[in-house]
């Protein structure tokens, strides 16, 4: 897959153009500028940062001449606006948050920076990353660019239509139910949600600390590889950051052979009947059906499988999620940063008057759902019956990672659908998320892949998820699958 | 177990948020629509299963007690809605009814 016009396909080939002096990092810089501006009815930017860039291109270009550059130098990436840069706005597209300016930078970020990756801007989300169409946003509604009748998917839809739209070479965004892998294939590109703890947390606004996980859009898999090497690892700021050693996951993509336990050879992949029976449309499935008989003609051992306690995902995913986004929502009282109340006269009234206008309405729902849970004589019924059932969610998935290495999946049951079309109903939006919140709940890794279109030519994605901390076989299949499938 | 009108304006208190009539009698129907899907988890026995807080289970994760860098005060305070040189400038908090 190649972008419009860059002339390069990822970041290996962008880099040998930049270091021939075949493309002008400034140049390329301006394209994307000018691009981003071409397609703002898209909305999916909240902030471009066109100096900066500029400025950077230009000392970022130095060094690759002097040698002296980083691992992702000149690679032009846009962070969704949950993420915290230093001096810049942090708004979360929320009315609460619209004045709001970041003390300090995301680890994820200043690690993209350290390797000098230049950040173009910040891009549209639902609010808070509560969402699944990207219609939630005190910024406004991102467009699909397949089909600007239609959803870009969410949270992270502007993340997912600037790479779509071919607005950066690589976009950050979040996920916690869904919202990486969702969008990604509403807007048919690669997007990969990593094990829980992969990638530090510090600096990314919280919504639900246990299932908040970032990671990266983009066209080719070798660029995510990159990208997740330079992200990934312990810091000292979040105490969930995992310890685990990080792979050179961008130099073994292309050995397809995966070692675990006695087994060596290509990965076993299962297919879960749960996540193909009712509610799964058509043509989606023709799609994900046709994706798997070429992969076993290729000859890897595919199986059916099974996840028993899948239709629980969904109502365990909305009794946690909203209980810990009630929790850390609470600091949003007007008192020491973001909105408040202009003419409260008593400080009870500042805290309810700052809520009540700076929040919107998907977010007060999640924090009203979250403090019935939370509250006295529902606990024990609600929050601590969701967790264990997470366990068993938990325990599904390991039971399946001990037959196969990879599980493979639709990404989500449709399609885009049409803006408005799912906003009435809250229910029927929450079960959009129905094959993507059970790695959030298990902390497992999951990519969405764009393997082929509906009869509207919308894209299709599949899902591909690994046990925890096995991104890389995730992405060997995703490289094998571009080049022989 | 349905909510009623008066339990969503108890939560709506707790949750420091304000809600109109309408918004009321929509949110009354909306979580009594999910609460009754999440009821679907009693069908499942958990009297032998241990509750997951986090699906990374890590044991204690400590760190050297030593000052680090930090911002400052003012630094702090630039994005306050209202500020004195030093500290948060809010309303009354004593209310004398």
């Amino acid at each position: 897959m190649t972008s419009d016009s860059t002339g390069y396909k990822n970041h290996i080939e962008k880099t040998a153009k930049l270091k021939s002096g075949e493309i002008s990092l400034k140049e390329n810089v301006r394209y994307f500028l000018e691009r981003i501006k071409k397609h703002e009815h898209l909305n999916a930017f909240n902030f471009i940062f066109d100096e900066d860039a500029l400025l950077q291109a230009e000392k970022i270009e130095e060094k690759i001449h002097s040698g002296t550059h980083g691992k992702l130098a000149g690679m032009v990436i846009a962070i969704k606006d949950v993420l915290a840069l230093k001096g810049k706005p942090l708004t979360c597209s929320s009315g609460m948050l619209k004045d709001f300016t970041s003390l300090y930078t995301a680890t994820a970020v200043r690690k993209l920076l350290e390797e000098d990756a230049i950040i173009i801007g910040k891009t549209n989300c639902d609010e808070f990353a509560m969402g699944s169409s990207n219609e939630n946003s005190a910024f406004g509604p991102v467009l699909n660019p397949v089909d600007t009748s239609r959803v870009p998917g969410g949270s992270s839809g502007g993340a997912a239509v600037a790479m779509a739209a071919g607005l950066c070479d690589l976009s950050i965004g979040t996920d916690t139910g869904g919202s990486i892998r969702q969008p990604a294939s509403f807007c048919g590109v690669l997007g990969l949600k990593p094990t829980y703890g992969r990638v530090s947390r510090s600096g990314l606004t919280a919504f639900a600390s246990s299932f908040d996980s970032i990671g990266p859009f983009a066209k080719d898999i070798s660029d995510i590889a990159l990208v997740m090497e330079v992200i990934s690892g312990r810091d000292s700021f979040d105490a969930t950051s995992a310890r685990n050693e990080v792979p050179e996951y961008s130099l073994n993509l292309d050995d397809i052979t995966v070692s675990k336990g006695n087994y060596s050879g290509k990965p076993r992949i299962g297919i879960p009947k749960e996540y193909f029976s009712e509610g799964l449309n058509e043509e989606v499935r023709d799609v994900i059906k046709g994706t798997i008989e070429k992969i076993k003609s290729q000859g890897f051992e595919v199986r059916d499988i099974s996840l028993p306690n899948t239709p629980y995902c969904i109502a365990t995913y909305y009794i946690l999620t909203t209980a810990e986004a009630s929790s850390n929502l609470a600091r949003y009282d007007g008192a020491r940063y973001g909105f408040r109340g202009p003419k409260s006269q008593t400080l009870k009234d500042m805290y309810v008057d700052s809520r009540t206008s700076g929040f919107g309405k998907e977010v007060k729902r999640r924090i009203m759902l979250g403090t019935y849970v939370l509250s006295a004589g529902y606990y024990e019924a609600y929050y601590r019956k969701a967790q264990k059932v997470r366990r068993l969610l938990k325990n599904d998935f390991d039971r399946a990672f001990s037959e196969v290495d990879l599980i493979l999946t639709p990404t989500a049951p449709t399609t885009a659908f049409k803006l408005g079309e799912k906003s009435s109903n809250p229910l029927e939006m929450y079960l959009n998320d129905i094959y993507t919140t059970s790695a959030n709940l298990a902390g497992i890794p999951g990519i969405s892949i764009p393997v082929g279109n509906d009869s509207k030519g919308l894209p299709v994605g599949m899902q591909l998820m690994a046990d925890q901390f096995d991104e890389l076989t995730i992405m060997k299949m995703c490289r094998y699958l571009d080049e022989k499938i | 177990m349905p909510v009623t009108r008066k339990d969503v304006e108890y939560i709506a208190a707790l949750a420091k948020l304000r809600f109109s009539e309408t918004e009321l009698d929509s949110f009354t129907g909306e979580l009594n629509q999910i609460l009754n899907y999440i009821e679907k988890l009693n069908e499942l026995d958990t009297s032998n299963v241990e509750p997951l807080s986090y699906p990374v289970e890590v044991s204690n994760v400590l760190r050297e007690d030593k000052r680090m860098p930090s911002v400052t005060t003012q630094e702090a305070l630039r994005n306050s809605p209202d500020s004195t040189e030093e500290f948060f400038r809010v309303p009354k908090v004593i209310n004398v009814e």
